[in-house]
């Protein structure tokens, strides 16, 4: 709990330069005792939502390239984001359909479970296809993401389609990830989820560290690797789900900042987690910064932000590791 | 000394069958590896070596026969035990992400720390590094180093996993094909170190290809060919011509070194 409270600490000193930023740029137009209620209900969780969000997501990047021993492995790229967008969409235009007394009950956690069930299904799907012998190489690992990827676009395109008018553009939100709708329900949740799961993690991060030898190896230093990688893909998709369901797909985050702190200190899980929640955390709240700023009044949907910086980090990668001229190295 | 009630520590292999599909990769193969000796396995590509180190090491599940660490049987022993006192080398094991010289050493002790390294540990930690001379590359990135280099912390790894024996019992070290990337005098320099670690509390076995190296360092020799034990035995004892001839299948003569006196294989 204690790294956790530092992770919000870092993000905290950012909530003081936000807020000093967000005062003179919204000041002008607002009375002052509004504004008040705009950075308690809006500004506030919004932050908050966003540096989770990007925690999480950068932890993700870390468990799941841990995982695939392959660097260049996030949940965008691999199916599930997608597929819990996907899964987020569809109890949201079905929800019309369900009875008042029950969404109630359940209301925000239906959406949450509906991402998770999605989500699990497409990073399920692209796992066990690109495996061939035992083996995953990384070039099938991307082109079947490719393939799952499209397949949840298209499914919630279709829901889009569907749908009627208010839902729709909520949809289309989910495609490119916004932070707008934020609200202190979804705060508790996400940091709920995020606290939990960094808990359980970071106490893999030994036998993450083992797998990086090879699954062979890891087993001769005691580790079940088959429990491992189960535990870890049902935590990761877990996370990445509930992040998804409230923000949608926000790409990139999980391979560019455990890239840079690959680079500045070493790939040992123990200190790449909470690094890379904290950086993960500053950086997505910077990000959501400029998606409201740029454009101010209109906002940006985040997900372009991300992807614009991190997309050509993911060539670089591809490049370097030399994915584009050979087979594919890694294997799981 | 060592390991419970009896005065030398053994693997047994007990009746090992192996197959995949219709294809037999080891067939019935019985064998004891005394604590104190150099064991090396030997055998053409495919003759199903590497697979019979991974059913005795715990890597692949037993279907048929039996493998015993002093007469405890290999399937009673918790992942975890097993790894406080056997460890694995293979045959260059890569990583994918940048580590330190220290960090990859120090996972040889994973199984003997719960979150952080205690004193013991980092105290393990140096003697091996002093054993592999890697003073100079604790900080250094792994994937920084020379094949020989990266060979040694490997090595310096898996010595840091069976230091010392865990419980009263024995370590034992597996090599499968340790030599591949080496120079001619990392793998001289190499084979002294794990001879020397051939001790009454230790099973040394080793996967090599090199007949003469076996020969020179070997206390027993297993040959292996598809799928069956054909031979084993101290080198002086069973190494000629025609044995090599039957394992692969090449006309070689043989003659005794002129200051060991061990068996030099010429083809």
């Amino acid at each position: 709990m204690l790294i956790i409270a530092t992770a919000f600490g870092a993000v905290d000193i950012r909530v003081n330069e936000m807020w000093n930023s967000i005062r003179h740029f919204v000041s002008g137009q607002q009375p002052s005792n509004i504004y008040e209620a705009v950075f308690l209900q809006i500004r506030l969780p919004r932050v908050l939502l966003c540096a989770v969000t990007g925690a999480i997501l950068s932890a993700s990047g870390v468990l799941m390239q841990g995982l695939f021993r392959n660097p260049i492995v996030e949940p965008g790229l691999i199916g599930t984001s997608a597929g819990a967008a996907f899964g987020a969409s569809v109890i949201f235009v079905l929800a019309a359909g369900i009875p008042s007394a029950l969404k109630t009950l359940m209301g925000p956690l239906l959406v949450p479970l509906f991402a998770f069930a999605g989500g699990l299904l497409a990073t399920w799907l692209v796992y066990s296809l690109a495996k061939n012998a035992g083996r995953i190489s990384i070039m099938s690992l991307l082109l079947i993401g490719i393939a799952v990827n499209a397949i949840g676009l298209s499914g919630t395109g279709f829901m889009s389609y569907i749908a009627r008018d208010p839902q729709a553009r909520s949809i289309t939100f989910w495609n490119l990830g916004t932070f707008s709708g934020a609200n202190w329900m979804q705060v508790g949740i996400i940091s709920l989820v995020a606290g939990i799961i960094f808990i359980i993690s970071i106490r893999y991060s030994k036998q993450l560290n083992a797998l990086l030898l090879g699954e062979d190896e890891a087993g001769y230093l005691g580790v079940d690797t088959n429990k491992l990688k189960r535990r870890i893909m049902f935590l990761n998709t877990t996370m990445v789900s509930v992040a998804t369901a409230f923000v949608g797909v926000i790409s990139f985050m999980g391979l560019i900042v455990p890239h840079v702190l690959r680079l500045l200190i070493g790939s040992d899980n123990k200190k790449l987690l909470p690094a890379s929640m904290i950086l993960g955390a500053i950086l997505l709240t910077l990000a959501d910064m400029g998606a409201r700023l740029l454009l101010a009044p209109a906002e940006i949907p985040i997900g372009i932000i991300t992807s614009l910086v991190g997309a050509p980090i993911f060539i670089l990668l591809l490049k370097k590791f030399n994915v584009l001229q050979q087979k594919g190295g890694g294997d799981a | 000394m060592c390991c419970n009630k009896k005065e030398v520590g053994m693997l047994k292999i007990s009746n090992l069958h192996y197959q995949v599909g219709k294809k037999e990769i080891l067939k019935d193969i019985s064998a004891e590896f005394a604590a104190g000796k150099f064991h090396m396995i030997l055998g053409p590509n495919g003759s199903g070596k590497s697979t019979l180190l991974k059913l005795f090491s715990g890597s692949i599940d037993l279907k048929h026969g039996e493998v015993f660490y002093d007469e405890e049987k290999l399937s009673a022993i918790s992942t975890v035990r097993m790894a406080q006192r056997r460890a694995v080398m293979s045959q260059q094991p890569e990583l994918s992400f940048p580590l330190s010289v220290k960090e990859v050493v120090l996972m040889g002790r994973y199984p003997h720390f719960d979150f952080s390294p205690t004193k013991k540990d980092l105290d393990i930690f140096m003697a091996v590094i002093e054993k592999m001379q890697l003073q100079a590359f604790i900080d250094r990135d792994y994937l920084t180093l020379s094949g020989g280099e990266k060979q040694r912390v490997q090595f310096a790894r898996v010595l840091a996993q069976i230091w010392e024996p865990a419980e009263p019992g024995c370590r034992y070290l597996f090599l499968d094909e340790p030599l591949t990337s080496l120079d001619v005098n990392f793998q001289q320099e190499f084979l002294q170190v794990a001879k020397s670690l051939a001790t009454a509390q230790t099973v040394l076995i080793a996967i090599v290809h090199d007949i003469n190296l076996a020969a020179q360092y070997a206390d027993e020799l297993f040959f292996l060919k598809e799928g069956k034990l054909v031979a084993s035995g101290e080198p002086q004892a069973i190494l000629n011509s025609d044995l090599i001839e039957h394992v692969f299948s090449v006309r070689t003569q043989i003659v005794l070194h002129p200051v060991t006196q061990k068996p030099v294989v010429l083809f």
